[in-house]
């Protein structure tokens, strides 16, 4: 019993710990950030390597996810005789929830696993004790620039997931189901807000963008320098990731839209 | 007066000392040798000069500056005037062996690319490796690995160079070449040297004076020479590689006979 408190006290002391680590982490990085601008192309690197690259990834999904709203809509909606709205059905949930949230646990598995590893390994292969003993702070070369590339991405691919799955349902809903397709733009266009939908889904994709960004970053760096630790650190941004969008999307989900 | 100057240096891993009041002297333009078995701590020790690990007591003076005193931007500029060679290599595995090598030249000079390409071409000419200046680190072997790291090492024409284990893991030809660069550049950059490591015979053939660590402490010192002729048993076993005397050859613990005729043996 004694043991179980005392291990229980240990947990509670060293997640602390590791979320102090975590935040004076986020403060050298974001002291890195404002010279990036003078070394555009350290961050022009990672945006291919974090942004470009998980794109087909993210065409792909939206694509089916909003294949699937599509269909799934059509369905319901009918028995309403409400088939008109399929449009509004599938840019409101794209845009307002499915946009932001599934691409940002894509952007987990795909950007941040990948940015763990790498960090993890550079650890590992003292590459990043090497650039501090060659005066190269690896915060300001090797982190800032990832977490930037991460910030920049993420609401672009978001905005490619919504574009994607918008168009995904459109070829469901007019296509397959013969929607007329002037009903579908027009109420869509009609009921989804600049503000209200599509502005509060950038911000949501930007704070998935920056606490997943930190997450696989700080996870790499903090790993265990060995293969099963950079394996353990992966894991744990996927996880933390997952966790950190779908508590995150409450929390904003109910201060954007909860009063409405 | 010694280039690093360290004096009553402690320093612990949760309740286990590494270093127990440690003073080492390391001398300006000689090539000086940390010795000491596995988990002596010696890595550790290039890493608190290189000021990425703080003492838990005493000071680490590097040219008249205390390391641990100083300002981030102060102990960035003072590791521009120290190399250091990894076991590892360290190299950059995104790069090339001419942009590994360039890498502090870009980071902290505003030099022309015409300029750097020449720097970096005598820098690897210097170690045998211009012709590979376009390999990555992934088709170099560890010893032109280890060559590469010294290059980029040297490339900011630092006053000292630390060397971790240069020659562990290496064939009998790379640790000669590695033994004879190590000396050339020692004495063609004026530089001073601090090699870390626990091969006797190489590390002895180059250096001008050794500390023999054990336990957190400085077992003795003194050229290779009276190394040899020293009569402690414990340095006699260490610089021949005796398998047994004062560093048993059995784990301590309980003797054969008890454990084969007692009971308690768990599987």
């Amino acid at each position: 019993m004694i043991d179980t408190i005392r291990s229980l006290g240990r947990w509670g002391l060293d997640s602390f710990e590791r979320l102090g680590r975590g935040h004076i982490f986020l403060l050298h990085t974001l002291q890195g950030v404002p010279e990036l601008f003078l070394r555009f192309s350290l961050v022009i690197q990672q945006l291919f390597s974090v942004g470009v690259l998980s794109v087909l990834l993210i065409l792909i999904s939206g694509l089916f996810v909003g294949m699937v709203l599509g269909l799934q809509g059509y369905n319901t909606l009918v028995d309403f005789g409400a088939e008109e709205s399929l449009g509004v059905l599938v840019s409101l949930s794209l845009v307002r929830e499915l946009g932001p949230v599934v691409s940002a646990l894509l952007f987990a598995g795909r950007a941040g696993s990948a940015l763990t590893a790498e960090i993890g390994l550079m650890k590992s292969t003292e590459q990043l004790s090497g650039m501090e003993m060659m005066a190269v702070d690896p915060m300001r070369r090797v982190i800032a620039p990832r977490f930037l590339a991460g910030l920049i991405s993420m609401p672009l691919l978001a905005a490619l997931f919504s574009a994607m799955g918008i168009f995904g349902g459109f070829l469901v809903g007019h296509s397959l189901l013969g929607i007329d397709d002037g009903a579908f733009w027009s109420q869509m266009q009609v009921k989804t807000d600049w503000y209200d939908d599509v502005l509060n889904g950038v911000i949501k994709s930007i704070v998935f963008g920056f606490v997943c960004t930190w997450i696989a970053l700080f996870e790499g760096y903090d790993a265990t320098p060995t293969s099963e630790g950079v394996g353990r650190a992966t894991t744990r941004t996927v996880v933390h990731s997952a966790f950190a969008i779908l508590g995150l999307d409450f929390v904003l989900t109910a201060l954007m839209f909860g009063e409405g | 007066m010694p280039l690093i100057k360290i004096r009553d240096l402690h320093f612990y891993r949760g309740s286990r000392a590494i270093f127990d009041g440690v003073n080492i002297d390391i001398d300006r333009g000689k090539i000086t040798a940390i010795m000491g078995p596995s988990g002596t701590g010696k890595t550790t020790l290039l890493r608190l000069i290189g000021g990425q690990l703080r003492p838990d007591r005493g000071t680490i003076e590097v040219d008249g500056q205390d390391v641990h005193k100083l300002s981030h931007s102060d102990l960035y500029d003072l590791r521009k005037r120290m190399g250091m060679l990894f076991q590892s290599g360290a190299l950059l595995t995104d790069l090339s062996v001419f942009d590994n090598v360039a890498f502090p030249l870009r980071e902290h000079t505003k030099l022309p690319e015409s300029l750097i390409r020449d720097l970096v071409l005598m820098k690897l000419q210097s170690v045998g490796l211009r012709n590979a200046h376009n390999l990555m680190p992934s088709e170099l072997s560890g010893g032109m690995a280890r060559r590469v790291a010294l290059a980029r090492a040297v490339t900011l024409d630092p006053m000292m160079i630390m060397y971790d284990e240069p020659f562990t893991g290496q064939d009998p030809i790379s640790m000669g070449t590695l033994v004879n660069l190590i000396h050339k550049m020692n004495d063609a950059m004026k530089l001073t040297s601090v090699i870390v490591s626990h091969d006797v015979a190489e590390t002895a053939e180059i250096a001008d004076y050794i500390y023999l660590l054990s336990a957190g402490k400085v077992i003795e010192k003194g050229s290779p020479v009276q190394l040899k002729r020293s009569s402690s048993q414990w340095v006699q076993q260490f610089m021949q590689g005796l398998p047994d005397g004062p560093v048993p050859f059995h784990f301590p613990g309980d003797s054969l006979e008890d454990d084969l005729f007692s009971q308690k043996v768990s599987g």
